[in-house]
């Protein structure tokens, strides 16, 4: 063997080894490394009881409230499939908005209201004008508007067929 | 077959090249960040959700790329260098570590300005920003291993193994955002699908991500020059260089 | 273009400090990477220049 053809050899081999320790980091980073868990996992139990952890997901729409202290506010965080009340007393950051994402950290209490010592907002990847913004959402409306009335419509078709 | 390829491997014939080269990379450059710095803050429109805070993605972005392929390079000359024991190499590698320093540092600090407003913290400890700090641990290990041993081959052979050992982070920088739940959003810009930005938004980020390939070059070429006749600095080119 | 004038310009909708000093800094360290380089090369060819003279190596 050359000495070029043993170093190759050294390196392909060391390679190989580092990529196997790469596999066995990433496995141990992916059961360890979780930066919030959303409201399904909470409810599963699956995030650690008893001390700190963050939860992620959506403000639900219309559930921002101030309490009457005037500092502390509530809110729902929501994955769609399961939902926790959030209580934070301190300030809001800027992209805070009830249907964005959020992520909050704090101790889940006996009484199932999260108690968040920080709250983050998590924005998306989107990046548009305002106007442009106004019309994707006036799209989506429309969509869902047609949807419903698609459903309305089937509903009253299917009331027809019913009638004798 | 006139052609050689290796010809330009060699230090005395790339020493004069890179000095012909370096110009047009840094007129390139400051060009670039001209046409990218006016489209950023004239033509781009304020952002729906972040107002005007989002204008730090012109420089976030170009500068968290080049950080990421910067190391892929510099990691992929460390290694012909190792393998094919060519001088040059080597000294690529070397000189790309401070600018790709550079550029995570760049991509840390201006990362942090943009997630407390938008946000509500400077730093969380999210696999996204763990993993590009980590890669500032790297490139500082490379210069600070290399700078540690006095024979320069046998500093060149360690701090490859180094570099190589290392390139697996790049791949878990780019793909966290997928693979874990993370504070930082998705790829705006990704090859599988269309890209999620406004037009003139995304035209200022490709002019400013142009702008700084081309100011990477050109530091990592003057950079070479300088290691290159430190290092040969018993051959006879350098000598007659010298008497010039 | 959406600025009335430099004021609301500087101000980048209240996000100046941000903004700026994402900017700044940035273009601060590139600067001082360039002069760095430049000065780096300049000094090792002046350390070349006095190694071929004296042919030893301070």
């Amino acid at each position: 063997m050359k000495p070029r053809h043993k170093r190759f050899a050294l390196v392909a081999g060391g390679v190989a080894a580092l990529c196997i320790a790469a596999a066995l980091i990433l496995n141990a980073f992916n059961s360890n490394l979780v930066f919030f868990y959303s409201p399904t996992q909470v409810a599963a139990h699956e995030a650690p009881a008893g001390r700190s952890f963050r939860i992620g997901g959506m403000v639900e729409s219309g559930s921002l409230q101030r309490q009457p202290d005037g500092v502390t506010v509530r809110f729902v965080v929501t994955d769609t499939a399961k939902s926790i009340p959030v209580l934070y007393e301190g300030i809001l950051p800027d992209l805070f908005k009830e249907g964005k994402g959020v992520v909050a950290e704090g101790k889940l209490e006996g009484d199932g209201v999260f108690r968040a010592s920080q709250v983050l907002a998590k924005h998306d990847e989107n990046y548009m004008p305002p106007e442009a913004a106004s019309a994707v959402e006036k799209a989506q409306k429309a969509e869902q508007e047609s949807q419903r009335t698609l459903v309305l419509d089937k509903s009253a078709a299917r009331g027809a067929e019913n009638k004798p | 077959m006139s052609f050689n390829w290796f010809r330009y491997s060699s230090p005395q014939t790339f020493y004069p090249l890179a000095g012909r080269l370096a110009p047009f990379f840094w007129i390139a450059a400051v060009a670039l960040t001209i046409a990218g710095l006016y489209i950023g803050f004239f033509v781009a429109p304020t952002d729906f959700q972040q107002g005007d805070s989002y204008r730090i993605i012109f420089i976030h972005v170009p500068a968290a790329w080049m950080s990421m392929f910067i190391y892929v390079v510099m990691a992929g000359w460390a290694a012909a260098g190792l393998i094919f024991n060519t001088r040059l190499s080597s000294m690529m590698a070397n000189a790309l570590a401070p600018t790709g320093a550079l550029m995570t540092a760049i991509a840390l600090w201006t990362g942090a300005l943009w997630g407390r407003p938008t946000w509500g913290t400077w730093w969380v400890w999210d696999a996204r920003l763990t993993s590009e700090l980590i890669l500032l641990f790297l490139y500082v290990g490379f210069m600070a291993l290399h700078a540690s041993i006095d024979d320069p081959r046998r500093a060149d052979k360690a701090a490859a193994i180094l570099a190589i050992v290392g390139v697996v982070n790049v791949p878990i920088i780019y793909f966290s955002v997928k693979w874990w739940n993370t504070l930082h959003q998705g790829s705006s810009v990704s090859i599988t699908r269309a890209p999620s930005m406004a037009s003139t938004m995304l035209l200022g980020m490709l002019v400013m991500v142009f702008a700084f390939w081309a100011y990477s070059i050109a530091t990592a070429l003057t950079r070479v020059r300088g290691i290159i006749l430190e290092r040969e600095r018993h051959a006879a080119w350098v000598a007659q260089l010298g008497t010039e | 273009m959406q600025w009335g004038s430099v004021g609301e310009f500087i101000a980048m909708g209240g996000y100046g400090r941000y903004v700026w000093g994402a900017f700044g800094v940035t273009f601060a360290l590139m600067a001082g990477e360039v002069v760095t380089v430049v000065k780096a090369h300049r000094a090792s060819l002046r350390r070349a220049r006095l190694f071929t003279k004296r042919g030893d190596d301070r």
